[in-house]
């Protein structure tokens, strides 16, 4: 890659590339397999239940069984499945949750065996795109899933999730907007030495709740969980699964849950950066110590996601899409001008903060005053069609009227008239002409 | 001419190899949804071909937009409208296939010429130097798209906006009635005079279990709410025999 700042990526030997590929790898899996047994403990605690504590300390090795068991398990393919597509489905979905940590850090620049070398394993100028396009990749896998099994219910399970991915990436992509214009870079390592000071998540708090949320509608987890709704589409995209292909099914939801945690953590909580008092201690920031913070925040993230399963029921599928569509992306649309506006202001305008500050508070006011104008307007509106109903409604219903069989208007009542015969003598002769 | 290595062979060979593939495979493939898949190949190899040539925000955006999100579409489409309907080869527009022959003649010339300028009059200065002009790719297409393209660009928005009222406009109904809310329907439910859960569902018995046969309540007596309205009206309900009930009982001996 050109440009200076990039110098200490792509110079690592290969040797040493591979080392970290294989270190990330067996780092996702191992997360995975801590994170099914950490939700079902937590799920558990908070249902007033203990949960798997008989298979190595504390229950620990209970979900590397669960993986043996389910990879032993007979499978079996429907006959209508559509069968190359139905193989490569799970496939894209597992191998697109591992790349997206390429571009993932967990820490500054260490020595692993004499080569100085930072704790990631690739960075380039758009990385956070990156990450992006790869999610948007995975999608296909659920998508494909779905339209392959030759089913009715992993179809609509597909179906919502295209529909979902493809709204809730749009609210995602926006709430990048802010930290990027902040940042002055698209790179994850450049976007974490920018939160030095302080933490993207604190001046930029609203954009950090609405990648929060989109990030739980991406990876299709509760109560975003619709693709999957087991109340209304068994077991969703991946009813027709079993075997190795579910578990990596499995392995991709979990790998994902990792992976927007750990953006999240890159974007808005300082990556690997220390927290406050600990960052008051000099080399906390230095060495292997940041794989440790990078950790704790991203178990944070994850407990988050526990903690909302545990909690919330599902949306209604409407509900969920109005969400996404008419609150996430409008609100993101209004804070990006205004960061963008702030900024401007302060950089090539020079305006001070208690300028910014009082022209604020002018726009706030007028806001205020059009909503009351417009409030009025609505109500006027709102006056003049119940008038027209209510006009309609106290009309008696003409089954002929105007010579033609019409339907009622709502409230008014139909007359069930369904054979000739019963029709007033009168409008058969309508009919009749 | 600034020298190719190795590397930069191999990924263009393989990626370009693949990315002509695709588009064979879209044109060749007999389900729609295969088409869509294979365009889906071609334009991720478009953007690893972007991404060689020192254009990572191309590329990445090649992958955000086109794969996940108009070949998302495009799917979802397909699934809508039934994935195994089958294409009619019958013209409905009249003469669109000389228009589409003509168009795609013209776009090949268009491209040809263009691509053959770009070979012989441009001469080449090595990526690096192309992208340190602005101090970095993206900051090159961002100087590009907001100085010398700014009118493409912002009509291009102009007609994206189009189209997209102009999909809701005709997608949009207007409501006769406010939408009932989830309070409202549920006060329905259990105000009015219907039954606010579940119908008991028809009887299951060891000769019949189809919706004719009704379920039997805890008197022995039928059910009628389990059986549909219309077989009720036709008198299309099939007697529950209490006499085969019993002779069935007696038939499994040790029961009470």
């Amino acid at each position: 890659m050109t440009g200076s700042q990039f110098g200490v990526f792509g110079i690592d030997p290969w040797w040493l590339v591979l080392l970290k590929a294989l270190a990330i790898f067996v780092m996702l899996v191992l997360l995975t397999l801590f994170t099914i047994w950490w939700e079902r403990r937590v799920v558990s605690r908070m249902q007033n239940r203990i949960g798997p504590n008989r298979v190595g300390p504390f229950g620990l090795l209970q979900s590397l069984m669960d993986g043996f068991k389910l990879g032993l398990k007979e499978e079996i393919i429907p006959k209508a499945a559509h069968v190359g597509v139905y193989w490569i489905a799970p496939v894209i979905s597992a191998t697109a949750a591992f790349l997206a940590f390429a571009v993932i850090p967990f820490g500054p620049t260490v020595s692993i065996f004499g080569v100085e070398t930072p704790l990631q394993l690739t960075d380039f100028p758009v990385s956070v795109l990156y990450v992006l396009a790869i999610a948007s990749i995975g999608i296909y896998g659920i998508v494909l899933a779905g339209w392959s099994s030759g089913s009715t219910y992993p179809l609509l399970g597909g179906l919502r999730s295209s529909a979902q991915m493809i709204s809730y990436e749009i609210a995602m992509g926006m709430s990048f907007v802010a930290v990027f214009l902040y940042a002055g870079s698209m790179s994850t390592s450049e976007i974490i030495t920018a939160q030095e000071p302080i933490w993207f998540a604190v001046i930029l708090l609203p954009s950090f709740l609405i990648y929060v949320t989109s990030m739980v509608g991406e990876t299709n987890r509760a109560p975003f969980d619709l693709p999957e709704a087991e109340g209304e589409l068994v077991g969703g995209f991946h009813t027709e699964y079993s075997s190795l292909k579910f578990a990596m099914f499995f392995l991709a939801e979990y790998i994902n849950m990792v992976t927007v945690s750990a953006l999240a953590t890159t974007l808005f909580l300082g990556g690997w950066l220390a927290p406050w008092p600990i960052s008051l201690w000099e080399s906390a920031n230095t060495g292997w110590w940041p794989l440790l913070w990078w950790l704790i925040k991203v178990q944070i993230f994850i407990f988050v996601f526990i903690w909302l399963r545990a909690t919330l029921p599902r949306l209604r599928y409407d509900q969920f899409m109005k969400f996404g569509w008419k609150v996430l992306i409008p609100a993101s649309i209004v804070w990006i001008m205004v960061v963008a506006a702030a900024r401007v202001l302060r950089n090539d305008i020079e305006f001070s903060n208690r300028q910014l500050l009082i022209g604020g508070a002018i726009v706030i006011a007028v806001l205020l005053v059009g909503s009351w104008f417009a409030q009025g307007a609505l109500d006027r509106r709102e006056a003049a069609r119940k008038f027209i109903r209510e006009e309609i409604d106290s009309r008696p219903f003409e089954p002929m009227a105007g010579g033609f069989p019409v339907p009622p208007m709502p409230g008014q009542q139909a007359v069930l008239t369904t054979r000739r015969s019963n029709i007033p003598v009168v409008q058969q002769e309508a009919i009749d002409g | 001419m600034t020298e190719v290595n190795l590397g930069e062979e191999i990924v263009f060979w393989f990626s370009g190899g693949l990315a002509v593939l695709g588009a064979l495979g879209l044109i060749l493939s007999r389900k729609a949804v295969h088409s869509a898949l294979w365009v889906a190949l071609t334009m991720i190899n478009l953007a690893v071909l972007y991404v060689a040539n020192s254009a990572p925000f191309l590329g990445m955006v090649q992958v955000v937009v086109y794969t996940g999100a108009v070949m998302m579409l495009f799917l979802f489409v397909l699934m809508v409208v039934g994935v195994d309907s089958s294409d009619s080869l019958i013209e409905t527009l009249k003469g669109q296939r000389l228009v589409a022959i003509v168009l795609a003649v013209g776009l090949a010339i268009l491209l040809v010429a263009g691509i053959g300028a770009g070979l012989t009059d441009v001469v080449p200065v090595g990526l690096d130097e192309a992208n340190g002009v602005d101090g970095g790719n993206v900051q090159g297409i961002a100087r590009l798209l907001f100085t010398d393209y700014l009118v493409a660009f912002e009509v291009t928005s102009a007609l994206l906006i189009t189209a997209a009222l102009g999909a809701m406009v005709l997608a949009h109904r207007e409501r006769w009635l406010p939408r009932a809310s989830q309070e409202e329907l549920s006060k329905a439910r259990f105000i009015g005079a219907g039954h606010p859960g579940n119908l008991p569902s028809s009887g299951t018995y060891a000769r019949h279990n189809a919706v004719d046969t009704p379920a039997l309540l805890p008197d022995g007596s039928p059910s009628a709410q389990s059986i549909p309205g219309p077989l009720v009206a036709r008198g299309d309900v099939r007697p529950v025999d209490h006499h085969e009930v019993e002779q069935i009982e007696s038939l499994g001996g040790g029961s009470k």
